[in-house]
């Protein structure tokens, strides 16, 4: 039993989530004093959907979750970050939004599709998948660090969705297009389900790669290559091929995010959209108990560490928090978290938990 | 008065800081080219030196003046509509040749490209700036060359010796007239001042267009003895002004707020998601917003929106018409301001066809 007790303690995935539940402490506390009410409050609205502040993490971390999971494995064997997922996410939405409307895009509106949704999604997901081919043969066979490799499509991929939109916001009309990143609606536009369809998305992401990375040899080589790369290369894992895989998967995730994020706002916003999101993802995979340094991670640390950091912006924006001085508050919490989860801290932890043990031990034996 | 001065210079120093990513009025999409103007003058020469029909600014008095413009880049689609606006105004059939530079969101290029319209021989240079620094070096060198400079859109501080007049929105005068609108509605409908409690949604905190309009809503409060229930900024983006709004209703009554005020169309289309996504009906509501773009006006048209203070991008043809007044002798007032209205349901159906964007 201590033993049990000792190694949960000592895992990352149980520091991510004493850390997540600081932030829904703190949450709730914050909640409380501004607006006298529960924060864990549920309602279910006159229009068919469930409310309150737990719903609105919900409805805005799958995007989060989603490029996490990408974030993660690219941590895991390149020791680096991919930084131009956000960007990529735009692009991904551009094209995938003019080829939906082809012909049919007129004053900037897409009023009728002009290929079947299913195809239009596929091609979000394309582009995503090319800037990982990209991204990954820059790394893996150039050898170019990954943040240098990234930083190319960071600034380009931005710049291109402006000249595929001409630099203005595509909107999309039909609302079949809304239900992956809202509620599922019937021909009266009357939600069927409460709950956000982008929130099973993620689920299906996470568990996807998951199932994946358990199944087959992926996981194993990811990280070994992440801890030596050259002593996998001699045990007969293709590094090169990992990365690359990596890479490209990371930009999948992209893709899928960059359907969410224009299916949400029925529109590409190639100026604003997915801004800064790169930097939420690397800190989700941080939070999470993941090295950045590579080798070993941990899918459902990520998850956590994605929906700590949506529950600290939802949070601090239901207390009433301003969005423009939002990043210096979470700079506070995230530096907490930080000590709180430095590899100097948990096994200073563990041991004084120990101690603690051995101390109340000897209490019972001379009682 | 102090603060206003405060405010006005904390304002251009962050439309410096971030001159790259804003547009005026922060909204985001282009205009259809609008109709060649019918009124435009004769492109005859008169065949004399030094003057034409075009008046003295015409030196060479080729009945064409040709203007240098030194737009910021094309940052956003407000940005490219009121760049085709010009393109759109300023051709041969009007009297006058274009030299358009596009200076991409780089404050040295667009200095270099001023400098080239000066050796080019451009005869009038219009600037809107990225930012206001490091201006005068080179707007001595138009004045020494003699050459008119107009400053639009954005304004340079503390230069207007250097330029012959200012033009542009009127970002306070957009705040104040739709808090005209409101005292209008209020009148109209039997209301009273104490119902009038407000969700605030702002722009980008210190642009220029968030600063004014902020300014002319807290002016309006101050003075009919409104409530702002909450105040928070949604960036001028959709889903920012989305969350924005969410975050408030979570934390407030279908009751305790009558009115919506939203500093920009994308946010008040955030909204208005938002107020739908938990069974709220924006009808039910007082909703204001700025901009006008097409989906907006319709929205006017549809009841969801009550009513738009203009901001319109297409400034090109009130520039050129000022320019050829000014050139006749005239002295044009500085700042001029462009014309904008509110779109209400009153004048919804002459606005919907003209509205810019989508």
């Amino acid at each position: 039993m201590p033993s049990a007790l000792s190694r949960v303690v000592k895992s990352r995935l149980f520091f991510a989530l004493v850390c997540l539940g600081l932030v829904l402490a703190l949450d709730v506390v914050v909640f409380a004093i501004t607006n006298q009410q529960n924060f864990f409050k549920i309602e279910l609205s006159p229009a068919n959907t469930l409310t309150g502040p737990l719903m609105q993490i919900l409805y805005w971390a799958p995007e989060l979750v989603i490029l996490a999971m990408g974030m993660t494995l690219v941590a895991s064997c390149s020791a680096g970050a991919d930084i131009s997922v956000g960007s990529v996410m735009v692009l991904s939405g551009a094209v995938g939004i003019k080829i939906l409307g082809g012909n049919n895009i007129e004053n900037f509106k897409v009023e009728e599709y002009a290929v079947p949704l299913v195809l239009a999604f596929g091609a979000f997901i394309a582009v995503g998948a090319l800037c990982g081919v990209w991204n990954g043969f820059l790394v893996a066979k150039l050898k170019v660090q990954p943040m240098v490799a990234t930083l190319i499509l960071f600034i380009g991929a931005r710049a291109a969705a402006k000249v595929v939109t001409g630099g203005t916001i595509l909107r999309v009309e039909p609302k079949s297009f809304r239900w992956l990143g809202n509620y599922i609606t019937d021909s009266e536009g009357n939600n069927i389900f409460p709950v956000p369809t982008q929130v099973f998305v993620a689920i299906v992401v996470v568990a996807a790669t998951a199932l994946v990375l358990r199944f087959t040899a992926l996981g194993t080589n990811i990280q070994s290559v992440g801890i030596n790369a050259k002593a996998s290369k001699i045990m007969g894992i293709r590094s090169d091929r990992t990365i690359w895989l990596a890479f490209v998967f990371c930009g999948v995730c992209a893709g899928i995010a960059g359907i969410i994020m224009t299916s949400k706002i029925s529109s590409i916003d190639s100026q604003w959209g997915a801004r800064m999101i790169e930097l939420d993802a690397i800190l989700a995979v941080a939070l999470g108990g993941n090295s950045l340094a590579g080798g070993k991670f941990s899918l459902a640390g990520s998850v956590v560490g994605a929906i700590t950091i949506q529950a600290l912006k939802t949070g601090l924006l239901t207390a009433g928090v301003r969005a423009e001085q939002m990043p210096f508050y979470q700079a506070i919490v995230v530096v907490i978290i930080v000590i709180i989860q430095s590899p100097e801290l948990r096994p200073m932890a563990s041991r004084t938990l120990a101690r603690m043990r051995k101390f109340s031990g000897k209490k019972v034996v001379k009682s | 008065m102090k603060t206003t001065t405060l405010t006005k210079i904390m304002a251009a120093a962050c439309a410096m800081t971030f001159a790259v990513g804003l547009t005026a009025c922060g909204s985001d999409t282009p205009a259809p080219p609008p109709p060649p103007s019918s009124d435009a003058p004769p492109a005859t020469s008169t065949g004399n030196t030094g003057s034409s029909a075009m008046g003295a600014w015409d030196k060479n008095g080729d009945g064409i003046i040709v203007v240098g413009f030194a737009q910021t880049g094309s940052e956003s689609g407000w940005r490219t509509a009121n760049t085709q606006s010009f393109k759109d105004y300023f051709i041969p059939a009007n009297g006058f040749d274009l030299k358009f530079g596009d200076a991409n969101g780089d404050d040295a290029t667009q200095k270099a490209q001023v400098r080239d319209f000066i050796s080019q021989g451009a005869e009038v240079i219009v600037i809107q700036p990225l930012s206001n620094d490091g201006w005068e070096p080179v707007l001595k060198e138009a004045k020494d060359a003699g050459i008119p400079v107009i400053n639009s859109d954005r304004r340079l501080q503390g230069l207007d010796q250097y330029y012959e007049f200012f033009f542009g929105s009127d970002m306070r005068g957009e705040g104040d007239r739709a808090v005209a609108w409101l005292e209008g509605y209020i009148a109209a409908n039997n209301l009273s001042n104490s119902d009038i409690k407000i969700i605030h949604l702002q722009g980008q905190m210190g642009s220029d267009a968030q600063a004014g309009r902020t300014e002319g809503l807290e002016a309006g409060v101050q003075k009919n003895g409104w409530t702002i229930l909450k105040q928070q900024t949604g960036e001028f983006a959709r889903d920012k002004g989305q969350a924005a709004m969410a975050a408030i209703l979570s934390s407030v009554q279908p009751t305790d707020f009558t009115v919506v005020w939203g500093e920009n169309d994308d946010m008040v289309y955030g909204a208005i998601d938002a107020m739908t996504a938990v069974g709220l009906d924006p009808k039910d509501y007082i909703v204001i917003s700025f901009d006008g773009n097409k989906s907006a006006v319709q929205m006017v048209k549809d009841g969801i929106i009550d009513a738009i203070a203009e901001c319109n991008p297409l400034l090109g043809e009130q520039v050129g018409k000022l320019i050829l007044r000014a050139s006749q002798g005239e002295k044009i007032p500085s700042p001029t301001f462009s014309q904008e209205e509110v779109i209400d349901s009153t004048n919804v159906d002459a606005k919907l066809p003209i509205a810019f964007g989508s």
